[in-house]
């Protein structure tokens, strides 16, 4: 560790895309400082749902999912460490025609774009793959490779690899400031004062301010969102379930405990500093629970949480080139789903910062997309 | 495990049920003290492990007492006076979904 | 429901119990909460039925709780008992659960006087099936007239592990023997702290009569103990301990394990109200002012949830807390609360100065704190131990909340409540940071489950 010497590149912010660009920057034999605010996967990357889904997302990000989930298939592998992954498969069920319908409009845009990873599935096959589902339930979209992991030990997995391989880390290095030295960054953390070629930011919620630094602007908000989890349950569910017109998710993880969310708003309190729970939400998710699994009524939540997000107008992330900064690259703003895309777009990172290329069309992330024109507007994602 | 101290006092009878048996308990004192008086050692198994579990704080903080009482699992019994017509019975492992 | 009260309390110990009594004459409209069926909290545990055949044995400090029980049941304050509180925030919503519905309401001030509980004794053994915490056998005493069978061993250090001696001879429990952690030097090192200690020679004298007790009873009593490990297979069958180097084991049935009480925090930690370290007795605490006002507007905490110091300061607490809140709700002028006040600040300076002198006396023991054998399981719930910690700190985990991540420690229900202390000794020792910079795990709402139905079932009231 030496501040006074520079580094070939900082990436500021310690989630999973910061952690899994280090390994990659790192792999490569570069020579990367990663600072994080606090602990590395604090926030979102330790505190989300875990789905590993390509199911349901916006057409932008396919290309980018579909990359992610072959790696996910051999990510442990690749680490070294238990990440918790499971692909049990995710489905959004239908509980009636009017459901059928907007999925089966899903499934045939989703092909008109080339992508076959979604299917339809009818009412005998979602009793085959979800047997513990209400009668009433007709049909659902299927996506089969889809899965589940455990956020917080993959992004340390991530970690680890990363120094591994010759990352520096710094925790609790919270950055104030980043000014423009001759060819170079310097970045103020913690009272010191780090220097690189390269600046990549991968902070999160806070991703938008660490681009004002530089001189980029993008419109993100700060969103919390609540999960809760159950007691321990005999077995009795594999997929990841979402539905089609509601918004819940749930998994059963391979200790009984079942995880239950679904764009469950909850309270940003302070600077985008703490997340504070709101029992409505709660509430409805729960109702909805035991509309559509009633064998779950009695089972205790011991636990709920709230995490922050960043989200952008178009829920799409921001991913690529600073058009203003030399040398400057953006990952943040995935809107509630970044999760199972970071393999890839740590890989896609490290490739923009070593060759200025990547093999994937991230004109959609584009952090000046906002400015003129009229941004698009998505779905929020459910998982 | 437990003694009653002064068995014959005052006080009204509560037949409760105990995994399939019958007892004859005292009002006012708690499922988990009940059940222990009549020779429970323990009175669920982990979870995790499997491992035997019995009381440890008796004031509703170790979480160790839990229990399924009259149909609801994850009861804890140490908070929970007994009453008359009451089904207890010990919690092995994770709980079992309420299939109707 | 929502928005009646003035003031919620949560929990029915003294505190509470004095603070309805002050807020009720007051003429605030007030709402007492508490988890069990009878008043009292644990220090006078269903003392309204309480039995005449046990009255010499519960003694005067019991009963001298009678008064404020009759002053509460006068005060026409409002009262809902067997309620869970599974959730206070900063806005000063409230949640309960009473008879399986669940609501959230909201006060115009809150109280947390939910008390304390026994620090948990981590020490190889002590899941097995009959070990339990002293104060357990005394809780069984008084609200189920039950203790145990016996065999029994005492093990630990604390006020409490004479008087439940006491307790289990004057019943004729077989008490196999006591395994004080505690030792003669213990004595020295509180000794400058026993002049200015009111009643402290009053407090001394009643510990010798309970140990002239014990010697009579012919009670195998060790001291200076350590190494302690709870034998047995599917249950406990004995206590195995180091004496001046000797190897002992004493062979029980029940082996009841204490190292001092600590407040009970999951509700001030829930609201995010700010706590401080208390080194001479190892736990966190609120940070309050006199009146007990923390650092979240409307929320107070009073007794021993705010720090360990008696059934009496925490009444007098308990009065100053509803003084402070009629003041607030402008029912007395700012003097009027004053003059009041001054009994009771009085009592609270007066009650509080032996406290330092049996905070040295009893310092919780290193084993209880730090177990130093890896295969102790330290979280009950999830059955984790503490070398599994230990390697969590090895990977980088230098907070309670990673090393949550890693190890799922703090996952099972009790949230905490046994293993928090545990886990952030060990890591402050393993990675040789203070422990005030470790800090504690999250408590996370509900406080205790709630079910899928009681979830779905929630009123909420604005």
């Amino acid at each position: 560790m030496n501040s006074s010497a520079g580094y070939d590149v900082i990436i500021i912010g310690g989630g999973i895309q910061g952690c899994a660009t280090a390994y990659h920057l790192a792999r490569r034999g570069i020579d990367v400082l990663l600072l994080e605010a606090e602990s590395c996967g604090r926030h979102a990357s330790g505190a989300n749902a875990g789905g590993v889904r390509c199911l349901n997302r916006l057409v932008e990000e396919i290309p980018l999912s579909l990359a992610a989930q072959r790696i996910w298939l051999e990510l442990e592998d690749e680490l070294g460490s238990d990440c918790g992954f499971r692909a049990t498969g995710q489905v959004r069920i239908a509980e009636n025609q009017a459901d059928m319908s907007k999925l089966e409009e899903r499934a045939t845009l989703v092909r008109s774009f080339g992508f076959h990873h979604e299917e339809m599935i009818d009412r005998a096959e979602l009793r085959k793959l979800v047997p513990a589902v209400a009668e009433y339930c007709i049909g659902a979209l299927v996506c089969r490779n889809d899965g589940y992991a455990k956020p917080f030990l993959t992004t340390r997995a991530y970690l680890a690899r990363a120094g591994q391989e010759g990352a520096t880390v710094l925790e609790r290095h919270p950055v104030s400031r980043i000014e423009r030295e001759r060819d170079s960054w310097r970045v103020t953390a913690s009272g010191r004062h780090f220097h690189a070629k390269t600046l990549v930011n991968c902070a999160g919620a806070w991703g938008d301010r660490i681009a004002e630094m530089v001189g980029d602007k993008a419109p993100l908000e700060v969103e919390a969102l609540a999960l809760m989890v159950t007691a321990r349950v005999a077995h009795f569910i594999d997929p990841v379930i979402g539905m089609a017109s509601r918004k819940l998710s749930f998994k059963q993880m391979q200790n009984g405990t079942v995880v239950i969310g679904g764009a469950l708003r909850a309270k940003v309190i302070g600077d985008r500093q703490h997340a504070q729970l709101d029992f409505a939400p709660l509430k409805e998710s729960a109702d909805t629970v035991r509309t559509v699994f009633p064998q779950l009524a009695n089972l205790p939540v011991v636990r709920a949480w709230a995490g922050l997000e960043g989200v952008m107008p178009d829920k799409l992330p921001v991913i690529g080139a600073s058009p203003t900064a030399p040398d400057v690259f953006h990952a943040f703003g995935f809107s509630a789903h970044g999760f199972q895309l970071a393999p890839a777009v740590g890989l896609a990172m490290a490739d923009l910062v070593t060759s200025g290329q990547s093999d994937f069309d991230l004109s959609a992330f584009r952090i000046d997309r906002f400015q003129g024109g009229r941004p698009q507007t998505g779905e929020i994602n459910g998982h | 495990m437990l003694k009653r101290l002064h068995e014959d006092r005052p006080a009204a009878t509560v037949t409760i049920e105990f995994e399939g048996e019958k007892l004859k308990v005292l009002a006012g004192e708690t499922v988990v003290a009940a059940v222990m008086a009549a020779g429970a050692a323990f009175v669920r198994t982990s979870a995790v492990s499997g491992a035997h579990r019995a009381p440890y704080c008796q004031m509703g903080v170790c979480f160790e007492c839990l229990m399924e009482i009259d149909g609801v699992p994850n009861r804890q019994a140490c908070m929970i006076p007994v009453r008359d017509g009451m089904v207890v019975k010990r919690q092995y492992g994770a709980m079992e979904l309420d299939y109707e | 429901m929502s928005d009646e009260y003035d003031l919620i309390i949560v929990g029915a110990g003294p505190a509470g119990l004095a603070a309805a009594v002050t807020a009720s004459r007051n003429a605030l409209k007030t709402l007492l909460v508490d988890e069990q069926a009878d008043p009292g909290g644990q220090i006078y545990r269903s003392i309204e039925r309480a039995l005449p055949e046990n009255r010499s044995a519960l003694g005067p400090d019991y009963f001298y709780g009678q008064k404020l029980l009759e002053d509460f049941r006068g005060s026409g304050a409002d009262y809902l008992p067997e309620t869970t509180v599974w959730n206070v925030d900063r806005e000063l919503n409230i949640g309960l659960l009473t008879n399986g519905q669940a609501k959230q309401i909201r006060g115009k001030h809150i109280l947390l006087s939910a008390g304390a509980m026994e620090r948990p004794v981590p020490i190889p053994g002590w899941t097995l099936p009959g070990v339990m915490g002293a104060a357990a056998a005394d809780i069984l005493f008084k609200s189920s007239d039950m203790l145990p069978a016996g065999p029994v061993v005492l093990a630990g250090s604390g006020p409490l592990l004479l008087l439940v001696a006491c307790r289990l001879i004057d019943n004729d429990v077989p008490l196999a023997a006591m395994v004080e952690t505690s030792s003669a030097r213990d004595y020295l090192r509180a000794i400058p702290y026993l002049p200015g200690a009111f009643r402290a020679y009053n407090y001394l004298l009643k510990g010798l009569s309970m140990r002239y007790k014990v010697l009579k009873a012919r009670i195998p009593v060790f001291q200076g103990c350590r190494d302690l490990v709870v034998t047995g297979d599917e249950e406990a069958d004995g206590l195995r301990f180091t004496c001046h180097g000797a190897d002992q084991h004493v062979r029980a049935s029940t082996v009841l394990l204490h190292e001092g009480v600590v407040p009970n925090l999951q509700f001030s930690r829930l609201a995010g109200c700010d706590h401080e370290w208390f080194a001479s007795q190892r736990y966190w605490r609120p940070v309050i002012d006199k009146w007990g006002r923390t650092s979240l507007e409307g929320i107070s905490v009073a007794g021993d949830a705010s720090g360990i110091r008696g059934a009496k300061t925490a009444e007098a607490a308990g009065h100053l807390a509803g003084l402070d809140a009629a003041c607030r709700m402008k029912h007395i002028s700012d003097a009027e609360r004053d003059r009041l006040a001054a009994p009771y600040l009085k009592a609270v300076t007066r009650e509080r100065s032996i406290r330092p002198f049996l905070d040295h006396l009893f310092p919780p023991a290193c084993q209880a704190l730090v177990p130093p054998d890896d295969q102790t399981i330290v979280c009950r719930c999830e059955e984790l131990t503490a070398g599994q910690i230990r390697e969590a700190v090895a990977l980088g985990a230098l907070d309670p909340g990673q090393v949550k991540g890693y190890t799922r420690c703090g996952m099972g229900p009790c949230q905490g409540r046994m293993c928090g202390l545990t886990l952030s000794e060990i890591i402050a020792s393993s990675a040789s940071l203070p422990i005030e910079s470790v800090g504690q795990l999250r408590v996370r709402a509900p406080l205790k489950p709630l079910t899928i139905n009681q979830l779905a079932d929630l009123e909420i009231f604005e």
